[in-house]
C-alpha cells in the first residue's frame, strides 16, 4: 500500500474481512511486487471487471473505487414503477465482492493520472496503478431541453440512475389521479439500455390498466423507430390499447414520434409542460429521460471523443487516447454491442481476460461477447434480443456473428413468451449474482 | 519458481485457464463460457429460479444439445437465436469448459409427500437410465441432468416432451407411456417434486 496507507484503508470503511479473503485466497506476493488494478465505478462493468480479474489471478492487487455504497440495477427498475417488486430487490451491495479480495473504497474518484498512473479521490487520496478500469456508466446532456436540468429532475425525474429517482417516479405515478396523463421523452440515440423506455411505457401501462383504467401515456420520442419496435408495437396493442398503424389515435398509449411533431426543445417545470413540434403537453406526471454521454469523471481523464464516448480497442477495452487506461460499460463505444447491462458484463470479462493477460507479459486473448436483453410487457409476456459478437482482427472491430442472435419471433406464443417471462426473473438473479457476488 | 509458473499455478487453482485456447485463433473455452452466465450463472450454476444449472453437465450432452439448439431441433426460447453464434470448435471448447465444473444441486422447496411418490415412480420408470436420481448422465443415452435441476425448467422439459416439441429416445417414449398411464400427469408433478427434493 504506497499511496494508500493501511490507517487510511481502514478510515476508508473497508471491512477487515476484505483483508482476510485475500489471505485465504492466496496472495502470491513476491516481494509487494503484486500488479494494482483500480477500477473507477462500482455498476455493472466495473464490478464485474472486479470479480473476474481476481477469479483469473489472484496475485492481482484490485481496488474498487465507488461513490455509493450499493447500487441499484436499471434492469428491472421498470417493474419498481409499476409495482411489481420493491425497490429493495433491485440493490446490491459491495461485501460479495470484499469475498473475492477485492478492495472496496467509498469515495469520489476526482482525477487520473495517465502519465503517473494514479487515481485520486475527493476523500484526499491517491491510489497508483499498473492498470486502470473506468466504469463510470452514463451522464446526461443537460443543455439538451432547455429548463430540464439536474435540479428540476429531482421532482421531473428521468429514473435512469436507478435509486432515489426511480422511488420519487413510484411515488408520483402512485399518487396520480385515475384519468391522468403520464408524459414521457425518451433520449436520442445511443442512450443506455435501448428497449428500457418503451419497456416502461409498458409497466406504467401495466399499472394504470389494473389501478387508474382512464389514464394515458403520452410519448414524444425524437426518434423514428426503437428498439424491438415491431415487438412493443404488437404487445401494448395487445395489452393496453395502441393502434400501431395510427399511433397518435386514442388509446391508452399514444406515441408520437419524430415526423408526428415528438421532438421536445423545452419543458416548464412549474405547470409540467413538455413543448414539442406538435405542441405542448402537459402531463399529471412527465418523465423526462435526457439525451447521454459517458460519466464525468471518462471527460475529467480525457477519455472521450467529440461524440462524448470514450473510444476503445475491442480486443482489450483499452482507451485508444490513454495507454493503460480501460473502459468497459456503457460509457465505452464498442458498438455494434448497445449499452446495456448485459453487454457492460461481458465487455468486463473481455478486458479482465486482456488486463490479467498483459500483466503478466502476455498478449490479449481471443474474446468472445454476448448480448441478452429481456423486456416484461406484462405478466407472462416477456421478449428478448440476443447477439453473440466476435472480434475481426483484421479490421480491427467487434462484429456481430453473422447468422446469430435475434429477437423473440413477432408471432405470439403463448407458453414461450410465459418462459420468457420466467427467465427474464432467473436473468437478473444470474447475472446479478455474477456481478456482485 | 520463475513467476509465470507461479500464475500459472494461480490460474489453475482457480480452475480458470485462460491459455488453454482451443484452436488457433478461435476463443478459451473459459472466455467462451463467460458469455453464458448472465442466464446460467457463474461457471454455469444457475441461482434460478428457472434457467437451468450447466455446470458439471456431461460434455457430449453439452454438445448435442448446443447442435440440436443450432439446427433449431430442440424447442427454445432464446437458445437457438445464441447457439447459432457457435462454431463446432467453440462448442466443444465451451462444452469442456462446463463438464470440468462441478454440478451443484439447486436448493429448492418441494412438498415432502408428492417427493416420495415421485421417488418410486422415479425408481420404477426412470432410474435405469437416470441414475442416481438423475444426478448422473448416460453418454451414450444423451440422458439429461434431473435432481437438483430447476424445477420450472424440468417443467418447460416435460411439457415439451408431451406436447411432441421435443423428441423422445425409444427407451423414454416406452418408460414415459407407461408412467404416465399409470399415474398420469400427477405423476409428472410428483417426479418434478422428486428432482427437486434432491440435496
Amino acid at each position: 500500500m504506497n499511496d494508500f496507507t493501511r490507517r487510511k484503508f481502514l478510515k476508508a470503511g473497508v471491512a477487515v474481512t476484505a483483508a482476510g479473503a485475500t489471505l485465504s485466497y492466496g496472495s502470491f506476493a513476491i516481494g509487494g511486487s503484486n500488479k494494482k488494478v483500480v477500477i473507477v465505478g462500482g455498476g455493472i462493468g466495473g464490478a464485474t471487471a472486479a470479480k473476474y480479474i481476481r477469479m483469473m489471478d489472484s496475485s492481482v492487487d484490485v481496488t474498487l473505487i465507488e461513490a455509493n455504497k450499493s447500487y441499484y440495477t436499471c434492469f428491472l427498475s421498470n417493474e419498481v414503477l409499476s409495482g411489481e417488486r420493491t425497490l429493495d430487490s433491485i440493490k446490491f451491495g459491495y461485501s460479495g465482492l470484499a469475498k473475492h479480495g477485492v478492495k472496496v473504497v467509498n469515495d469520489v474518484v476526482t482525477g487520473i493520472d495517465a502519465d503517473k498512473r494514479m487515481v485520486k479521490t475527493a476523500g484526499g487520496d491517491s491510489f497508483s496503478y499498473d492498470r486502470c478500469i473506468v466504469a463510470p456508466g452514463v451522464d446526461f446532456k443537460w443543455e439538451a431541453i432547455d429548463g430540464y436540468d439536474a435540479k428540476i429532475a429531482e421532482n421531473t425525474p428521468h429514473a435512469w440512475k436507478a435509486g432515489t429517482q426511480t422511488a420519487t417516479l413510484r411515488k408520483q405515478l402512485k399518487a396520480m389521479k385515475d384519468g391522468g396523463t403520464f408524459v414521457m421523452v425518451p433520449p436520442t440515440n445511443p442512450f443506455r439500455c435501448p428497449p428500457g423506455p418503451y419497456e416502461r411505457v409498458a409497466q406504467i401501462a401495466h399499472y394504470f390498466k389494473h389501478n387508474k383504467p382512464k389514464s394515458s401515456i403520452i410519448i414524444l420520442d425524437p426518434k423514428k423507430k426503437f428498439s424491438k419496435f415491431g415487438l412493443f408495437n404488437a404487445g401494448w396493442a395487445r395489452h393496453y390499447g395502441y393502434d400501431p398503424k395510427n399511433p397518435t389515435a386514442a388509446g391508452m398509449i399514444k406515441w408520437v414520434n419524430s415526423e408526428a411533431g415528438g421532438i421536445v426543445d423545452s419543458y416548464d417545470a412549474a405547470t409540467k409542460t413538455v413543448s414539442a413540434d406538435a405542441g405542448n403537453f402537459k402531463g399529471d406526471v412527465v418523465n423526462i429521460i435526457p439525451p447521454q454521454k459517458a460519466g464525468k469523471i471518462a471527460f475529467i481523464a480525457g477519455l472521450t471523443n467529440d461524440k462524448g464516448w470514450c473510444p476503445i480497442n475491442g480486443k482489450t477495452f483499452e482507451s485508444t487516447i490513454h495507454k493503460n487506461i480501460h473502459v468497459v460499460g456503457d460509457s465505452c463505444v464498442a458498438a455494434p454491442m448497445p449499452k446495456s447491462g448485459y453487454a457492460a458484463n461481458s465487455e468486463a470479462k473481455v478486458c479482465a481476460a486482456a488486463v490479467v493477460a498483459l500483466l503478466q507479459g502476455g498478449s490479449a486473448p481471443t474474446p468472445a461477447y454476448v448480448n441478452t436483453c429481456y423486456s416484461i410487457i406484462a405478466p407472462g409476456d416477456a421478449i428478448s434480443v440476443a447477439m453473440v459478437y466476435s472480434y475481426d482482427e483484421s479490421a480491427g472491430k467487434i462484429i456481430k456473428v453473422k447468422g446469430s442472435g435475434g429477437l423473440t419471433p413477432g408471432k405470439f406464443d403463448a407458453v414461450l413468451r410465459e418462459r420468457e417471462h420466467q427467465y427474464t426473473y432467473s436473468w437478473f438473479n444470474n447475472i446479478t449474482s455474477d456481478t456482485f457476488n | 519458481m520463475k513467476r509465470n509458473t507461479l500464475l500459472q499455478a494461480a490460474l489453475l487453482t482457480c480452475g480458470l485457464s485462460l491459455s488453454a485456447a482451443s484452436v488457433a485463433g478461435g476463443a478459451s473455452g473459459a472466455m467462451l463460457a463467460y458469455t453464458c452466465a448472465g442466464c446460467h450463472g457463474t461457471n454455469g450454476v444457475s441461482t434460478g429460479p428457472a434457467g437451468p444449472s450447466i455446470a458439471g453437465f456431461d460434455y457430449d450432452y453439452l454438445v448435442d444439445s448446443m447442435h440440436q439448439f443450432k439446427a433449431g431441433e430442440r424447442r427454445s426460447t432464446i437458445m437457438t437465436r445464441i447457439a447459432k453464434g457457435y462454431t463446432d470448435a467453440d462448442i466443444e471448447a465451451m462444452s469442456k469448459f462446463f463438464a470440468d465444473q462441478k454440478y451443484i444441486l439447486a436448493a429448492q422447496e418441494y412438498d415432502k409427500a408428492a417427493a416420495k411418490r415421485g421417488g418410486k415412480l422415479h425408481k420404477k420408470y426412470c432410474n435405469n437410465c437416470h441414475e442416481d436420481a438423475g444426478t448422473l448422465q448416460d453418454p451414450d443415452e444423451d440422458t439429461g441432468m434431473l435432481g437438483g435441476q430447476w424445477r420450472p425448467y424440468l417443467s418447460y422439459t416435460f411439457a415439451d416432451y408431451q406436447a411432441g416439441e421435443r423428441e423422445m429416445g425409444k427407451k423414454m417414449k416406452k418408460k414415459f407411456k407407461s408412467m404416465h398411464k399409470k399415474a398420469g400427469d400427477k405423476g409428472i408433478a410428483d417426479l418434478l417434486e422428486f428432482y427437486a427434493s434432491q440435496k
